[in-house]
């Protein structure tokens, strides 16, 4: 056997490095609590409310991405024109912005002398402090994954296929039902748990829109403000484990079931 | 009858111009040329796939240029197939019949026609992703002809399949065209399968069509150097003409005939020029002596060029008569060739 080049080595240490730097805190935050507290916990009715908003937010942030964002993504992957570089950064933007300023700016335009603040006054909607508000936040982060992610998956999909479909008879939308949206509905679940799995953990626009009512890592914010690290632990694992279980039952749900014939 | 009539395409990077094409019902109309040429550009626009800029698309008497593609009763073979990879074979075949109104009766008949004719009915439940390039191709050609097309256009289809299968693939296209009575029109870059499928061909480049006609107009009588050339006429001399002759440099050529318009190039196939160690004398007009300057393998000829004088003619000869003839770079050789061969234009 050769003998291995020192760079191999320090390749295999960074990478142990780094594996230790993700899973360590993980790891010790999932541990720390006693399974008694875990229990008295998850028994909490303001602990289970506020998953349960910070989920259907999300949720609904994810929804109205996929009703919105996907016709967009179709366009960007399908068709080039002047301005589509300008459109692509101005949908990353929410990612590259600190939070807190996502956070100012949403209230910018929900105050009373903005004109779109007005008329939400007007028709009731309110921003501030509400769900609204912070479904509102929750789709402006969470919105750019679900477009990228559906866009690479549009992108994946041979034009040829749609152009086929059309000469034999089939119209632009039978075209979309029947061929991309079956080829591509992978990537809109991919998109949909990007983008929720985004909107779940944002706190900092969030806090400034809406502290009440109390999405989940507001939450565990606020009990560690108050009470310390040993109170707010129980709630993050509750929220990291009630989510990684969603996706991973999305996930189950949407494997392919169909076997093919070899 | 499908023809076009004044075409113009403008996409990025590709453009069509006065695209003007003329094929007859039924017919199977090959159309030339190397890549690039705008050739699958100009079968989509047919199609209504690409957006026109200006001129008209005949179809059975109809302008269908303003049509969307699901009405203009055109289908289409891709090079790469393009099956739905999420359907099976079968649910292939009858994607088209989803939007036509065919009674069942019909469609049951239509599918066992095709499925036998293209020898797929084993493969019926599979999907794409399992079938060889050949099988891909079969299927494709069967979802084509299943909605009964006007016109069936096909992108290349015998580039991507093995060089063994292409005899078989062109009988079994010509096949298909009989049986179906549809119009054909095939797109490729290589001569030979114009040649045996062609009724009528077209060639292309740049966007432009440089010529249409029969497959021996084009062979034996191009009318554009970039024809000429692409047919593999490999003597293509700038001449001046004066009667009954040509002069290329300094070399009279006689042409037996006093060309119509005589301005422009003489060309004469390769394989119509005989190499000799000596003079001799023929019913060849010219003759002429000059050095060997150049001894090239292409497969199954040689390809030799001997320089006359200033100019350099290129002549095929097989394996057998290069050793007969000794024919080696340097040495003396005579060419000569009738004026028949002598193309001018």
């Amino acid at each position: 056997m050769t003998k291995r080049e020192p760079f191999f080595w320090i390749t295999i240490s960074c990478g142990i490095v780094i594996m230790a730097f993700i899973l360590l805190p993980l790891i010790e935050m999932m541990t720390a609590p006693s399974l008694s507290m875990l229990k008295e916990t998850i028994k909490d009715k303001d602990v289970l409310r506020s998953i349960w908003l910070s989920i259907y937010t999300a949720g609904l942030a994810a929804l109205i991405s996929f009703v919105f964002g996907t016709p967009l993504a179709y366009l960007l992957a399908r068709s080039d024109f002047r301005g589509k570089r300008l459109v692509e950064s101005i949908i990353d933007l929410p990612i590259v912005i600190p939070h807190p300023v996502v956070g100012i700016a949403i209230l910018s335009i929900a105050g009373r002398n903005y004109w779109l603040g007005q008329i939400f006054s007007e028709l009731g909607i309110r921003i501030m402090g509400s769900v609204t508000g912070i479904v509102t936040v929750l789709t402006f982060v969470g919105m750019p994954f679900y477009i990228n992610a559906v866009k690479d998956g549009f992108e994946g999909i041979s034009p040829r296929l749609e152009k086929v479909s059309r000469s034999l008879g089939a119209s632009m939308f039978s075209t979309f039902s029947r061929i991309t949206f079956p080829l591509a509905w992978r990537s809109m679940l991919v998109g949909i748990i990007m983008c929720s799995a985004r909107a779940i953990s944002e706190f900092g626009a969030v806090v400034i829109v809406a502290y009440h009512p109390m999405i989940a890592p507001v939450m565990i914010y606020e009990r560690f403000e108050a009470y310390g690290l040993k109170y707010s632990q129980p709630v993050a694992v509750w929220l990291v484990f009630i989510c990684l279980s969603l996706f991973l039952i999305l996930r189950i749900l949407t494997t392919p079931s169909r076997e093919k014939v070899a | 009858m499908i023809k076009t009539e004044n075409l113009n395409v403008s996409l990025q990077g590709f453009h069509l111009y006065d695209i003007n094409l003329s094929i007859k019902e039924g017919e199977f109309f090959v159309l030339m040329g190397p890549t690039g040429a705008g050739k699958t550009v100009l079968l989509e626009a047919m199609a209504g796939l690409v957006p026109v800029k200006s001129g008209r698309i005949i179809i059975g008497g109809k302008d269908v240029a303003k049509l969307p593609p699901e009405k203009r009763g055109i289908s289409i073979v891709y090079q790469d197939y393009a099956l739905f990879p999420h359907l099976t074979v079968m649910e292939n075949i009858k994607y088209g019949l989803h939007f036509q109104r065919v009674n069942k009766k019909e469609a049951e008949k239509r599918t066992s026609r095709l499925l036998d004719e293209l020898e797929i009915l084993h493969l019926e439940k599979r999907f794409p992703e399992n079938l060889s390039g050949g099988e891909l191709q079969r299927v494709a050609l069967a979802r084509a002809l299943m909605v009964n097309p006007g016109v069936l256009l096909l992108d290349e289809p015998l580039s991507a399949l093995d060089a063994r299968f292409r005899e078989d693939v062109r009988s079994g296209l010509k096949k298909l065209h009989r049986s179906s009575g549809a119009t054909f029109l095939m797109v490729t870059h290589d001569f030979a399968d114009a040649l045996s499928l062609a009724d009528q061909a077209a060639v292309m480049s740049d966007g432009k069509i440089e010529q249409t006609g029969s497959m021996e107009d084009i062979f034996q009588r191009p009318c554009s150097k970039f024809v000429a050339d692409f047919v593999g006429m490999k003597n293509l001399f700038l001449a001046r003409f004066s009667g009954s002759k040509a002069t290329i440099d300094d070399l009279e050529i006689e042409l037996g005939r006093t060309p119509v318009n005589a301005h422009g190039y003489i060309a004469i196939r390769p394989e119509d020029i005989v190499l000799s160690k000596e003079s001799f004398t023929s019913s060849m007009r010219n003759s002429f002596r000059g050095t060997v300057s150049g001894v090239f393998d292409r497969g199954f000829y040689y390809e030799i060029q001997v320089r006359v004088g200033e100019t350099t003619f290129k002549s095929l000869i097989t394996k057998k008569s290069l050793s007969e003839l000794g024919v080696r770079e340097g040495v003396e050789a005579y060419i000569s060739f009738k004026s028949a061969a002598i193309h001018n234009f």
